[in-house]
């Protein structure tokens, strides 16, 4: 009698769920409505902007971005070189569109994960309550993320990108707190002696001497951005995910490899960079 | 050095600051009047005393230093005067206001305008440069950027740090950056500096030379400072007062050559067993303030009978507001005393050697050894304070011998027998 688990004590998760995102849509229609408008219009003003770049400037931006960044030229060629060869495999246009919504959500990831950070860096009752949200959310498939977007949001890019900000930002929140949490208590201390105000303390203490930490969170955040648009691609997004969807679908192994190793390319010139300016940025205060 | 009656900067009246004293602070604050001990208090309720019943006076000018081994509360102690340490008991004045009953920000208008600090590991912005971290201070005080940047270069030149304005601290060696703190601290231009163990990250060539370039700047601008220290040489070398800490209590507060000379008990004893009063011995410390002196006029016949009890062999001759005229030998008052004359400036005296009170005892040396006449201790009008003989000197070096425990009288002979030898008319080192 124990093969089968009694229904009599089941839980209906699924309609409780269902109801309350049509109750949210109906009620706070208007909030999403606004929040698309103003990712969209984000997300437009960035696309026109990147793609409106002549392609031999942007070479040359990844080029000057990378030597600033690394002061070395085997890494400014080969860096450079990833995205001549994305080029070659005809998907520029493809990999700035994913560019524009992989910037588009960082950004947003940023607005979204300093604030929760701080909050939790300062208030340890906020951190017993935030971390095991972020661990949930980590842990979570990230399909799951696209089903409210796509509720809320319908199919696009706007629901993509919310999908994606909710993958990558726990990271950012996560780093931002640690970050803050271990910065060396005397230059802390010196701050308070000198009567500085606990909001000039995070200003000019804490958060100077925890960015190259909230640094690796923006760099981990994109990192995971970057995966996400592969999945979003399922909702709408455009750009090479879509591209690897595609492949899937009608069995191109090829054409998925091709767009797989342009993601790749993409991931690997964002994280040198950022990674760079962030070192050097350690360097400099240690 | 700070005289008793300038103003009182700050003041602390029995401040006690416990740790875990949650729910037993009356408690443990009626077992510390009742006189129960650190042990017992942490043994039976479980609360750390960090520091007991703490009080002190700072006066304007005042050199003060809070001295005791690690655990003893020194640092603890300097954090509640500025509340970077909540204290739990007690009130701190500074500068006639009672800063433990201010608001956060009540608190942090002291901070920014009557107080500034150097701590041990510099506490220093690294993402700033040197003169950025100098100006630190005032930019929490809300001074314009034109008077902050005047204000911080001058701070700058004076720990002698000009042309590193534009570095980071990571740049600079830690002597340098500690130099940065104390900048940091002189833009300031704080009422009172409070310093915690600023100079025990240094090595000890950088150590001496920074605590004597603060000795130096304490004298010329005339800083009113509070230094925590485990350092014993530091203290004695740079406090005027020295509190001396032991277990979150203040055992002892003195000036340097009094608490090697007459310390409180065997703790401070074998605190300042390893001392020299060589070192730090001054003038007052050493001298007789009872000195052998004679009006312009007076009887040849009494001063002899008088040097013949005190066994001194010279005698300053005073005005009537005791102002050192002349000094005048024995053999000059003797043959005066035989053909029954009187002392007069004119009959033998001589110009005496002077020195002030503060005079530190290495240059009391050269002086003393120069003369065949005590050395007289005046103030700064002339008035004869005392007066420093070469056995005296002597009797104080003499503190500094290991004596034979078996024979208690075997430091009396040696003074004695000294004063025999070296003071006798007959033996003369030098003249004059």
């Amino acid at each position: 009698m124990f093969n089968e688990f009694p229904e009599t004590i089941e839980i209906d998760l699924r309609t409780r769920v269902n109801d309350a995102i049509s109750w949210l849509l109906d009620n706070f229609g208007g909030v999403f409505d606004f929040i698309a408008t103003v990712i969209r219009t984000v997300l437009l003003n960035l696309e026109d902007a990147i793609t409106w770049l002549p392609w031999p400037l942007v070479l040359g931006l990844i080029a000057l971005l990378a030597w600033t960044a690394t002061r070395s030229p085997l890494n400014t060629v080969v860096l450079t070189g990833l995205m001549v060869m994305i080029g070659m495999f005809g998907y520029y246009d493809l990999a700035m569109i994913t560019l524009a919504i992989i910037i588009a959500a960082v950004l947003i990831s940023f607005i979204i994960g300093l604030p929760i950070g701080i909050l939790a860096a300062q208030s340890d009752k906020a951190d017993a309550v935030i971390r095991p949200l972020l661990d949930g959310a980590q842990t979570m498939p990230a399909f799951v993320y696209l089903i409210p977007a796509l509720m809320f949001f319908g199919l696009g890019r706007v629901p993509a990108v919310i999908a994606t900000v909710t993958y990558a930002v726990p990271p950012l929140i996560r780093l931002t707190n640690l970050g803050i949490r271990t910065v060396t208590q005397s230059a802390i201390e010196a701050a308070t002696a000198y009567g500085a105000t606990p909001r000039q303390i995070l200003r000019d203490v804490q958060l100077p001497l925890a960015l190259p930490t909230i640094m690796a969170g923006v760099n981990q955040t994109t990192m995971m951005a970057l995966a996400m648009v592969v999945i979003a691609s399922m909702i709408g997004a455009e750009g090479l995910g879509q591209e690897v969807l595609l492949a899937i679908n009608r069995i191109d192994p090829g054409r998925g490899f091709e767009a797989g190793l342009c993601i790749v390319a993409l991931a690997v010139i964002i994280d040198r960079i950022t990674q760079g300016f962030a070192d050097q940025y350690k360097e400099s205060i240690s | 050095m700070a005289d008793e009656n300038a103003t009182v900067l700050l003041e602390c009246r029995k401040v006690s600051k416990l740790f875990n004293d949650e729910g037993n602070t009356q408690a443990v604050l009626k077992a510390i009047r009742d006189g129960v001990g650190k042990d017992e208090i942490q043994s039976k309720l479980g609360t750390v005393v960090g520091v007991r019943e703490a009080s002190f006076k700072v006066h304007q000018g005042e050199f003060f230093v809070i001295m005791g081994l690690s655990g003893s509360g020194k640092s603890t102690l300097i954090r509640t005067l500025i509340r970077l340490i909540e204290p739990t008991d007690g009130e701190i004045i500074i500068d006639g206001e009672d800063v433990t009953k201010l608001s956060e920000d009540g608190m942090r208008k002291v901070r920014r305008n009557k107080v500034a600090m150097v701590f041990q590991h510099y506490g220093l912005l690294p993402h700033k440069t040197v003169l950025e971290n100098a100006e630190y201070g005032l930019k929490t005080r809300g001074i314009s950027w034109k008077e902050r940047r005047e204000k911080a270069q001058s701070a700058i030149d004076r720990v002698g740090l000009s042309g590193w304005e534009s570095y980071r601290p990571s740049a600079l060696s830690g002597g340098m950056q500690q130099r940065v703190g104390l900048a940091r601290a002189l833009s300031h231009d704080p009422a009172i500096l409070l310093m915690d163990e600023p100079f025990s990250g240094l090595d000890p060539i950088v150590r001496r030379q920074m605590q004597q370039e603060f000795g130096r700047l304490q004298n010329e601008e005339d800083l009113t400072t509070i230094l925590v220290t485990h350092d014993l040489d530091e203290a004695l070398m740079l406090g005027d007062r020295i509190a001396i800490m032991r277990d979150g209590e203040i055992i002892q507060i003195a000036t340097p050559d009094q608490l090697v000379t007459n310390p409180a008990d065997d703790y401070v004893a074998s605190f300042v067993e390893g001392a020299s009063p060589a070192r730090f011995m001054v003038a007052r410390s050493v001298m007789s303030d009872d000195p052998l002196t004679a009006r312009d006029g007076d009887s040849a016949e009494s001063a002899v009978e008088m040097m013949r009890e005190r066994k001194i062999w010279s005698t300053f001759i005073v005005d009537g507001g005791n102002k050192v005229q002349g000094v005048m030998s024995w053999e000059t008052i003797q043959r005066l005393a035989q053909s029954g004359g009187t002392l007069h400036l004119g009959t033998g005296a001589r110009k005496p050697v002077t020195c002030d009170s503060e005079t530190p005892i290495d240059e009391l040396f050269p002086l003393v050894l120069n003369t065949r006449h005590p050395v007289a201790v005046v103030d700064d009008q002339g008035t004869l304070q005392g007066m420093i003989t070469k056995n005296m000197l002597l009797e104080a070096l003499a503190h500094d011998i290991d004596y034979d425990e078996e024979d208690p009288e075997s430091k009396p002979d040696l003074v004695a027998s000294e004063v025999e030898t070296s003071n006798q008319p007959s033996n003369e080192v030098t003249s004059v």
